[in-house]
């Protein structure tokens, strides 16, 4: 099985040194595309793969990267920008991939500022990844130190600019346009779309943003081409997949798998099946803004479209596993309440309705619930839903509670006949 | 008064930028390193970036590792997120709080430690866990945290 991501990564867990990495076939995409692409040939290349955006919406990366303006009339600075603020509850790939080897992220941010002809780009990455800070800051030198970065790159007319921006905390961060303020020195608040960031982003200027995975992805189909990464995948959506699962397992942990994996193998084969004495009960798959899934959807495959036909969004892609010892009103709620504290507070909807739904779950899981709050949750699932709020912060914290009322209702209301926590 | 040496810092990490407001975060967090926390200079940083001190205390309280008050010696920060939570957060928390007899968002008595929470660290795999300043702690329970809490008497 074929692990581009991941397959050179060093067994001891230390990044790999400038020249491993160019032994192991590095900057020969960068190389290629310089010297035998133009950058109209290397965003074909990259819409033929079928390569998905891997922060968690699936976007298809190739039509994301069309919106950008190009030719002699685009306005100039353009700006590509690494989204490295993973804080998404459960998940654990970027990390991965930045420490484990920071010059593919590198080498992935040069060949698609080059298909955009961008002019600066940026690695947005949060405080707490302290390891990923230092091993990409010792990785961006060396190759500034080698012209891979700078001005007119291994010999070619085409000039790039890299800065790592370590920022301060807050999720919303992560959302795209937030995110965007928050290099402009403003309040990381979200901004209303249209304009999107294509066109008016950085300072106005058009703008790429991707995840870190996504961009890891790019050098691998410059070298071996669209058609060889479709094939690394079960289903249609191209590539591999950094799948992970925390929670009450034997061996929780991330794995590169080819995109589309079921599951059940990734839960029973690669997190090694749940902990002795405990027993599954429903799985997030992908980071706590996805729905839960339930025990028949074990055979559901791993990718956007698969996972959204099953009810809930394949996200992060690394899943949260709800054993049968813990109380699911109490996870909600533990998300619920993290989804409050992270609202930035600029719409209404998000910064009143996540504090009474955290507050009335709290109620319900201290034995305090009323019957009525179900339904009162289950009216705000709508109001915070999709289209009511000003970015995807509130309608992806309904995720999990509107599948939690579905999936396990009968434990919501035992909570409030008992007037106790069942799992207390 | 800012100091020579933080106007210094603040100053050469200006010229990496355009847009001298870019710099806010860096800024901030020069002074930050030097004092432990963001006192009231915040109107001179404001001053050397072109922003009115309203605007840099607006981004500046927004952010959760920026510090408007002063902090402990040690800052933990303790995930609460989802896979902590599952994986025995509330325990390894309690023990935390009795130890150094505070709640979250206190400092303790000594002024040794603030214990803050923190968004999901990114190591779910090693839940739950916590970073002590820049070092990072995973498969906490009850009985590691008085290890842990020893190395920094």
């Amino acid at each position: 099985m074929e692990k581009p991501l991941t397959g050179s990564m060093r067994a001891d867990r230390e990044a790999p040194s400038l020249k491993e990495y160019e032994e192991a076939g590095g900057y020969q995409a960068l190389r290629k595309a310089l010297k035998g692409m133009t950058p109209q040939e290397v965003t074909e290349a990259v819409k033929n793969s079928n390569l998905r955006g891997r922060g968690g919406a699936g976007f298809p990366t190739g039509m994301k990267w069309s919106f950008i303006p190009m030719g002699e009339n685009a306005p100039r600075p353009k700006y590509l920008v690494v989204n490295a603020d993973e804080m998404e509850p459960g998940t654990f790939k970027d990390r991965w991939l930045m420490e484990g080897n920071p010059h593919q992220l590198i080498e992935g941010i040069l060949v698609s500022a080059y298909a955009l002809q961008v002019d600066v780009a940026f690695i947005f990455l949060r405080w707490e990844y302290r390891l990923a800070a230092e091993r990409l800051e010792r990785a961006i030198a060396e190759a500034y130190a080698k012209n891979y970065v700078g001005t007119r790159i291994l010999g070619s007319g085409y000039s790039i600019e890299l800065r790592l921006h370590i920022s301060a905390g807050r999720y919303i961060c992560g959302e795209e346009t937030a995110l965007l303020n928050a290099l402009e020195g403003k309040r990381a608040i979200p901004r209303a779309k249209p304009p999107h960031p294509q066109t008016s982003g950085l300072w106005g200027k058009p703008t790429i943003v991707n995840n870190v995975e996504t961009f890891c992805n790019i050098p691998h189909i410059v070298v071996h081409g669209a058609e060889w990464h479709r094939g690394l995948s079960h289903t249609e959506e191209g590539g591999t997949k950094i799948y992970g699962v925390s929670g009450r397992v034997k061996r929780p942990g991330a794995w590169e798998l080819p995109m589309g994996t079921t599951v059940r193998e990734i839960l029973q084969d690669h997190a090694a099946g749940m902990s002795d004495g405990y027993t599954f009960r429903a799985v997030i798959p992908g980071g706590a803004s996805t729905e839960f899934l339930p025990e028949d959807a074990l055979d559901v495959r791993m990718d956007f479209e698969s996972v959204q036909k099953a009810g809930s969004r394949l996200g992060t892609g690394t899943m949260i596993v709800l054993d049968d010892k813990t109380c699911p009103v109490g996870m909600v709620l533990n998300m619920e309440r993290f989804f409050s504290r992270e609202s930035c507070g600029w719409c209404t909807p998000c910064r009143e309705g996540l504090s009474w739904i955290a507050k009335t779950l709290e109620a319900i899981e201290a034995g305090r619930g009323q019957p009525e709050d179900l339904e009162m949750l289950e009216t705000h699932t709508k109001l915070l839903g999709p289209g009511n709020t000003f970015c995807s912060l509130a309608p992806g914290a309904m995720e999990p509670l509107q599948s939690a009322l579905n999936y396990f209702r009968e434990d919501f209301e035992r909570h409030i006949k008992e007037k106790r926590c069942p799992w207390k | 008064m800012l100091t020579e040496q933080e106007r210094t810092e603040i100053l050469t990490e200006l010229q990496h930028f355009a847009h001298k407001p870019a710099a806010c975060v860096e800024a901030l967090r020069i002074v930050q390193r030097h004092r432990g926390w963001v006192s009231d200079e915040i109107k001179d940083i404001a001053e050397l970036l072109g922003m009115t001190p309203d605007e840099l205390d607006g981004v500046a309280t927004f952010y959760s590792l920026i510090f408007r008050r002063p902090v402990g010696r040690h800052v933990i920060l303790i995930c609460d997120s989802v896979s902590c939570w599952v994986m025995g957060y509330e325990k390894v928390l309690e023990r935390l709080q009795s130890r150094l007899d505070i709640g979250i968002g206190e400092t303790s008595a000594d002024g040794r430690f603030t214990l803050l929470p923190v968004a999901c660290l990114g190591v779910c795999e090693q839940a739950p866990a916590m970073m002590i300043d820049d070092t990072l702690y995973g498969g906490l329970t009850p009985e590691k945290i008085d290890e842990i809490l020893e190395k920094y008497r």
